[in-house]
């Protein structure tokens, strides 16, 4: 779990760099500001566990906070909610059919996934080709101002938990969430073992959709805004926090946990650049650097491990 | 069934057809509308000149792509080799040339050496290093220079001699015959192949693995600074946006033409036609006065489809 030392770590400098005295406010604003990325790497991170790669995750976070920033405007907080809930339902039907191309094409992930990236991402710019719309203020609230018990529980962190305890825990340890795994591991082995192999790979593109509509949805609460670029960064970072997270990107190793902490790792080093006063732009190069020097000491511990055996 | 054998057995004269089929419907289209007749030497000298950058950019990409591998940072690399050409303008056109060859060649290098010897995998290296790329370029774009791009870059990148035949297919044609020989005959080209086809088996036998990758990585940099110096000449000025639209087209014509994403499987004289396909599509799609979502999605739908026919057709022959 190297991506919570490293977080632990960040946090601890992070209190003596701030201006102002470090409180609950710095913890709310990382967390709004990591809660895309989190659920963005929630969904990579079980299609790249189940063997695959979801390369339309940053076009479906866009298409998702367009749809929902129009969508959303002018209704009440509980339309507003049960209207999400289509969203996010709509957007797993999504993914689910990028899986079923997959299955029945036989054309590779990557392919198929990076053709659906420019599909989403033209239907998003048909959706709102501007900036623009928003969403009620309450919805807003619930990402941004409010907090649960004290104040040093941000609501951004009870949405991301809400999110992974309703979709994931009740999942993970069933057959379907078993078979995943597998199928990450050696695809003809669960085969062998009576995996329904293409059911399960639809199932995690079907939770790849999910996630990222989710993370559209709170791009929106977050900014109050649609944008049909807005999703675009998220598709290389949320592959760099499953990585960093301790995902294997052979398919069959990690979980959830990790790549949530990274994608805070990820985010926190951006803030810190910026309190710094770092030219946003470099903070992009570091963060670039960061994350192949991470990769290649990962590639190098690998290969020693391999001469040892 | 016998029309199934044959285009199993020749792909190449199946996209040849498709490219064909392609320019008489834009033809009609343009015809339809009443700008008059498309299918003109003027025109189809036009796809070759606008050709010549995707063609060069997946020429690097279908390399990468026979050993396994993916580059997702030939439209940044392109686009650093643009600049270099119009910031180093002013000291003349073949200095300016040999920067953005080495800033390709350098990109390519890291890429290599993540790959190769430290085995990170291709995607996530590619779009680290893309990344801080264009960071690199934002940072410097930023600072003040005097930008020029020389005329002879302009020539090369946007005028035709003899009427009909644009400038940028004497670089294009050498590189296409260079790489279509070479992966055929050079001991390179060979283990290029190998390495695609089976890494462990190729290590046994006795092939420098890290080696190939390496110089596979440069040399696909090399062409996409290239691909950048052309795009830099057809537009007269560097953007930082200058190379990215033909990220996705430079994997969709290796794609297209047949060489597998799992390596080891295809060679450049298909892709040359993907990327003429995708050229007058492109231009069909102009004509069609389609809107930037639409345009996005056709070209996104198109590339899965044209991609599925091949899984099918390559499933099918085994």
């Amino acid at each position: 779990m190297g991506a919570f030392a490293l977080l632990f770590v960040l946090v601890l400098y992070w209190r003596t760099q701030t201006a102002a005295r470090w409180g609950p406010f710095d913890v709310q604003s990382l967390a709004i500001d990591a809660l895309p990325l989190c659920f963005a790497a929630c969904g990579q991170a079980i299609v790249i566990l189940s063997g695959g790669i979801d390369l339309s995750v940053g076009s479906m976070m866009s298409l998702v906070n367009v749809v929902s920033a129009r969508a959303l405007l002018h209704l009440s907080f509980r339309d507003a909610l049960l209207v999400s809930l289509l969203i996010v339902a709509g957007a797993a039907l999504v993914g689910a059919f990028t899986g079923l191309l997959i299955v029945v094409t036989r054309v590779a992930d990557i392919i198929v996934t990076l053709a659906m990236l420019f599909v989403l991402g033209g239907a998003a710019l048909a959706v709102l080709e501007v900036p623009g719309g928003g969403a009620p203020i309450r919805y807003q609230n619930l990402v941004t101002l409010d907090t649960l018990a004290t104040k040093w529980a941000p609501s951004a962190i009870g949405v991301l938990l809400g999110a992974y305890v309703v979709l994931w825990v009740p999942v993970r340890r069933t057959r379907v969430g078993l078979s995943l795994y597998a199928i990450g591991s050696s695809r003809s082995a669960a085969y062998l073992a009576g995996v329904n192999v293409p059911r399960s790979r639809i199932v995690a593109y079907a939770y790849s959709g999910a996630f990222a509509a989710l993370g559209g949805l709170a791009l929106t609460a977050a900014s109050g805004l649609g944008d049909p670029n807005s999703g675009t960064i998220y598709t290389l970072n949320s592959v760099a926090a499953v990585v960093l997270g301790g995902v294997s990107l052979l398919g069959g190793v990690g979980g959830l946990i990790g790549p949530i902490a990274a994608a805070f790792v990820l985010t926190l080093v951006k803030t810190l650049m910026i309190l710094k006063g770092v030219d946003q732009n470099w903070a992009q190069v570091i963060q670039g650097a960061l994350i192949v020097l991470v990769v290649m000491i990962g590639g190098l511990a690998v290969r020693q491990k391999g001469k040892g055996s | 069934m016998k029309v199934q054998r044959l285009a199993e057995d020749n792909p190449a004269a199946v996209l040849t057809v498709v490219f064909i089929l392609l320019f008489v419907a834009t033809d009609i289209v343009n015809r339809a509308q009443g700008d008059g007749a498309f299918l003109t030497l003027k025109q189809i000298s036009t796809t070759f000149l606008y050709a010549a950058v995707l063609g060069l950019m997946s020429a690097g990409q279908t390399l990468v792509m026979l050993t396994g591998g993916v580059d997702l940072s030939v439209a940044t690399t392109a686009t650093a080799g643009a600049f270099t050409v119009s910031r180093f303008g002013t000291h003349g056109s073949g200095t300016a040339i040999v920067l953005a060859l080495a800033v390709g060649l350098a990109i390519g290098l890291v890429n290599g050496i993540g790959i190769g010897v430290f085995r990170v995998n291709a995607l996530i290296m590619t779009l680290g290093i893309s990344t801080i790329t264009l960071g690199y370029l934002t940072v410097a774009a930023q600072k003040q220079f005097t930008a020029l791009v020389p005329n002879f870059v302009v020539t090369l990148g946007s005028e035709r001699f003899l009427t009909y035949i644009p400038y940028d297919l004497l670089v294009w044609a050498p590189v296409a015959a260079v790489i279509i020989l070479g992966l055929r005959y050079a001991g390179l080209g060979r283990a290029i192949y190998a390495v695609g086809d089976n890494p462990v088996a190729s290590r046994l036998g006795g092939i420098r693995v890290w080696q190939v990758l390496l110089v596979v990585y440069a040399l696909c940099g090399a062409l996409s600074a290239v691909a950048g110096i052309l795009l830099v000449g057809f537009n007269n000025a560097a953007d930082l946006g200058i190379g990215s639209p033909f990220l996705l087209p430079s994997v969709a014509a290796v794609v297209i033409g047949g060489t597998s994403i799992f390596g080891g499987l295809g060679g450049y004289a298909g892709t040359i036609l993907g990327a003429l396909i995708l050229t007058v599509l492109d231009s069909l799609l102009t004509i069609l006065n389609a809107s930037q979502a639409v345009r996005q999605m056709i070209y996104g739908t198109i590339v899965l489809a044209l991609a599925a026919i091949y899984a099918r057709a390559t499933a099918g022959a085994e």
